[in-house]
């Protein structure tokens, strides 16, 4: 018994490294993960590892450890008390601050095949590098889309089949699906999430769409008083303010999918992440579209990176390494596509049977993916958890109406800048 | 006498130990954390003096939050406190249906705050939540409760006023039925009225209690911050942000942790001080032996 | 008369408000999740929330993770607290004002308010991750050192002598003749206990990662904050699930519960 299973770790450790066949060998690694979507994920990772353990002898350990935040906090404060997981999926957002931490070793100190690590979506590596080095691979990605409900298009006299691409056509197309009763309104045009630890993410694709940058690659630099960037709040302070065709005050990222179902507003903002769950509580026919810019479609990718810690030892990481390979293996990239609504994060898994046979039958799917190249990385600094919330709690005072967008960004550039002045030396 | 003495403290030693080990020695070494910087990275921790006493005073957030929880314990201690003995008066007298009220009363103490956080923003959910659609029956209109910055607060004060009054309402209701039934008996018979017989007997004789359930009350109003993790997380604008949160996420998020140290502190002088003024005014007309 | 009926309605109408979130979550658990906010008398009735709920999350590892921690709590506060509250209450010694006043110090400051220095004081013991790391900050209770001291103060001194004629000694009495007189007591303060740690949140959640050592409001917290929004009919399903067994003993026990805080004199 004994025998058997050293001999399939020494198997699985070849696997992982042909050249380095090392005494050390390694049957258990630990994994920490969030859940960021609902269903019966936990069970879905289970499979994984097990399938992973039959086929390399190593033992995955998979801890659910809450949403991102929590997985993150927990990640860290195991691994400063001297234990914690070889390998992590946190927020791709959070490079800055996890790498400067020093916990985590570069996929080139691993050895990793460039050509593997080279075969992810662009889109979905824009915060995976950092000091010329890869620090992450993507693994539960996701972009922002709307969700349109054809019912209410066609009721408006607008075409179902075709979205707005525009600002112009998406306020258009909000004050066709407004509807009002005694000087309330009781059907938004369009709602998107400005709530804590959502606005951000909603204000990367607005500002995208102005052809605006939050951040620079470095993670050092904010660019909120970018005139760009203000126009991006105005857009979203009009819609409140001036069409009306969004709620004025915060609008919880929560309660979107039932806003939508209940036919509460006619477009939604949110993740491909959702595709799964609306698809089976809509009672009517809906869209998934690109985000109308300011003069095309444009977007923001979200989601999670798999993460490898420095603490591992070397047959840890090769162990790790060889378990997020297995991951990204077209077959196994496809079924976690189709069960969760991420998106595939390899061309490949896009040409497997399955999922061209799933696509096939609900193409709303595939739509996310066609807008990866219009795609930004999310809002990435260092102390990212502290420049979010700067960010969120100006933006949540404009659409309040207490601040311009001027003037609320540059309160935000001003917290920004003293929260990152410790990190811009050098 | 000695040997006397040696008992009460090995009887009493273990408690203690853990009350000074998870209450008392942490307080001291938060106010020590307070004087001393964040360790980041590779930079050890170094002695900075009242440096982050003072960057708090410039922290506009803090601000906020420190007068946003005074509001909040400005509102829901006496509104809880008060509608707690107004329900235990209720249930108290005979009712139709009494016992269904009471168990009514009973619900916050059962359902765990953290799943009704989640029921109570359905209530205020805009257009469809429960409450505007109860007051779109009545002509009203709709209200992003939680997303404006002039209702948000008190939404959240009214989360906290139905959990704590329903729990307080247990004490006060076991305190009303232990007063002697003659008590009421005689005021019937020396034809005082209602009000007048409750401000001349009942009321003080539930001094203790209402002590007691003070006490908790302010704990509660710095303490529990359940449903602001899940409702709103401090928003809009850290207009629902309170003290303890702020804390935990400054601490737990943002891993700043001489600042959490230095919030800390500030929240325990707060906590000292309304404690001395509470056991100095109600404390003497209590009959506490 | 017409007052009376007005304090009726009144209470009536209190207590519809207080029940309110627990009537919503009968009603949406048992409900497809289309009537989650829509309130029909004709709405069809399920149980495939209840099904879902217990799918999604290891809500029965949650529970049994959230028993033993009451337990813990339970056992050790009674048995350290209940010495400590004797001393107190019969027992003259030097400095039992002093150590009494600093006992009474934590009905202030909960051991919640400290958990940076907490987390800390664990992590150097390395307890953090476990069951018993989220007990321990509460096992000295100030509250029930105190209510029990009270209690015990008002057993007759004469029961106490006749025990000590009969040669019993000081833990004997303590345990033939306090004890069972303050079973009230205990019975109240328990209830309070295992209400506040059955729903305790905020250290849980700070003190535990991983599914063996999470109790059930931190499980809860963790499932209902997904990427997909808030799915009433599955929270109200896993709310009422895990605080079905609460909801059931405070519903047979509610006359002797009220009882026993009465006699317990906690007022």
């Amino acid at each position: 018994m004994l025998h058997r299973r050293t001999l399939l770790a020494t198997a699985a450790a070849t696997l992982a490294a042909p050249a380095v066949v090392r005494a050390q060998t390694t049957r258990a690694i630990s994994f920490y993960y969030p859940i960021a979507v609902g269903g019966p994920l936990t069970a879905i990772i289970d499979g994984y590892c097990r399938d992973f353990a039959s086929e390399s002898g190593i033992e995955v350990k998979p801890v659910y450890a809450g949403n991102y935040n929590e997985t993150l906090v927990k990640a860290v404060t195991a691994i400063k008390g001297g234990e914690g997981p070889h390998l992590a999926v946190l927020l791709a957002a959070e490079i800055h601050a996890v790498q400067d931490m020093d916990i985590l070793v570069s996929l080139e100190d691993l050895g990793a095949d460039a050509k593997w690590v080279d075969g992810f979506y662009p889109a979905f590596m824009a915060n995976s590098r950092k000091l010329g080095k890869t620090w992450s691979v993507p693994f539960q990605r996701s972009t922002a889309v709307d969700y349109y409900n054809k019912t209410l298009f066609t009721e408006a006299g607008l075409d179902p089949e075709h979205f707005p691409t525009t600002w112009d056509g998406m306020v258009e197309a909000g004050r066709k699906l407004l509807k009002s009763a005694g000087g309330n309104t009781t059907r938004w045009g369009f709602k998107l999430a400005s709530d804590t630890g959502n606005a951000q993410w909603t204000f990367g694709a607005l500002a995208n769409q102005a052809g605006g940058i939050l951040m620079n690659e470095a993670g050092t630099e904010t660019f909120f008083t970018d005139p760009k960037v203000v126009e991006a709040l105005t857009y979203w302070r009009g819609l409140a303010f001036d069409s009306k065709i969004t709620p004025q005050g915060t609008t919880a990222w929560g309660t979107l999918p039932s806003d939508f179902l209940e036919g509460n507003t006619a477009i939604i903002q949110s993740t491909t992440g959702n595709l799964t769950n609306l698809r089976d509580k809509a009672g009517f026919p809906f869209g998934v579209a690109g985000l109308p810019g300011k003069a095309g479609v444009r977007t923001v990718v979200g989601g999670g990176n798999l993460y490898f810690m420095k603490h591992a030892s070397e047959a840890e990481r090769k162990a790790s390494l060889a378990f997020a390979r297995f991951l990204s293996t077209p077959e196994r990239a496809a079924d976690w596509c189709m069960k969760t609504g991420y998106i595939a994060t390899r061309p490949e898994a896009w040409e497997t049977a399955a999922l061209t046979a799933y696509v096939a039958k609900f193409p709303a799917a595939n739509v996310a993916r066609g807008y990866l190249p219009v795609a930004t990385g999310e809002l990435s600094t260092f102390e990212n958890q502290r420049v979010q919330v700067a960010l969120t709690n100006q933006i949540q005072a404009c659409l309040a109406g207490t601040k311009t967008p001027s003037e609320a960004l540059a309160d935000a550039q001003a917290e920004a800048d003293r929260i990152l002045k410790p990190f811009r030396r050098g | 006498m000695r040997r006397e003495s040696l008992w009460a403290w090995a009887l009493i030693l273990p408690a203690l130990v853990m009350l000074m080990a998870f209450t008392h020695w942490p307080a001291v070494a938060t106010l020590w954390d307070s004087l001393y910087s964040t360790p980041r990275g590779s930079r050890p921790p170094v002695f900075v003096g009242g440096a982050n006493f003072r960057d708090l005073l410039d922290d506009p957030v803090f601000l906020t939050v420190l007068i946003n929880n005074a509001w909040y314990a400005a509102v829901t201690i006496p509104a809880s406190v008060a509608l707690s003995l107004l329900m235990a008066l209720s249930v108290n007298t005979a009712l139709p249906g009494r016992s269904l009220v009471r168990m009514a009363y009973f619900t916050p103490t059962i359902l765990p705050m953290i799943a009704v956080a989640n029921i109570w923003l359905f209530f205020f959910t805009p257009d469809y939540g429960l409450f505007d659609q109860i007051l779109s029956v009545f002509g009203g209109g709709r209200h992003n409760w939680l997303g404006q910055m002039s209702t948000a607060l008190p939404a959240m004060m009214a989360v906290a006023v139905w959990k704590e009054a329903g729990f307080f309402m247990i004490f006060y209701l076991a305190a009303l039925q232990s007063m002697p039934p003659d008590l009421a008996e005689v005021g019937r018979l020396e034809g005082s009225s209602r009000w007048s017989f409750f401000w001349r007997v009942t009321w003080p004789l539930l001094m203790p209690t209402t002590l007691f359930v003070m006490v908790n009350a302010v704990i509660n109003a710095f303490r529990l911050i359940d449903h602001v993790v899940v409702m709103t997380r401090g928003g809009p604008n850290n207009a629902t942000n309170l003290l303890l949160y702020h804390i935990y996420e400054t601490g737990f998020r943002f891993w700043d942790t001489a600042a959490a140290a230095t919030m800390t502190v500030v929240l325990l002088v707060v906590l000292a001080v309304i404690a001395g003024l509470q056991f100095g005014l109600l404390g003497r007309r209590a009959h506490y032996r | 008369m017409s007052t009376r009926a007005l304090e009726i309605v009144a209470t009536w109408v209190l207590a519809i408000l207080w029940v309110s979130p627990l009537v919503y979550a009968v009603w949406t658990a048992f409900h497809p999740s289309a009537y989650a906010t829509h309130f029909s008398l004709l709405a069809p009735w399920t149980l495939a929330n209840f099904a879902h709920a217990w799918e999604a999350a290891p809500f029965a590892r949650y529970f049994l993770n959230t028993t033993l921690l009451v337990g813990v709590v339970l056992v050790a506060q009674f048995a350290l607290c209940t010495p400590a509250a004797f001393a107190f209450a019969r027992m003259t010694f030097r400095g039992r004002d002093t150590v009494f006043a600093l006992v009474l110090l934590q009905l202030m400051v909960a051991p919640d308010v400290l958990l940076v220095a907490n987390y800390r004081t664990m992590a150097r013991l390395g307890v953090v991750d476990t069951i018993f790391s989220i007990a321990l900050p509460y096992l000295g209770s100030a509250f029930g050192i105190f209510l029990l001291r009270q209690t015990f103060r008002q057993v007759p001194q004469e029961l106490d002598d006749a025990a000590r004629l009969e040669g019993s000694s000081l833990l004997g009495r303590l345990w033939r003749v306090y004890v069972p007189l303050a079973r009230p007591t205990y019975l109240a303060y328990g209830l309070v206990a295992v209400s506040y740690h059955w729903n305790n949140f905020l250290w849980p959640l700070v003190i535990t990662n991983s599914v063996t050592t999470r109790p059930l409001t931190v499980g809860l917290s963790v499932f209902a904050s997904t990427d997909q929004g808030i799915d009433w009919s599955i929270i109200t399903a896993a709310t009422l699930m895990t605080s079905g067994p609460l909801l059931l003993a405070f519903l047979l026990f509610q006359r002797q519960f009220v009882a026993s805080f009465m006699r317990a004199g906690i007022r």
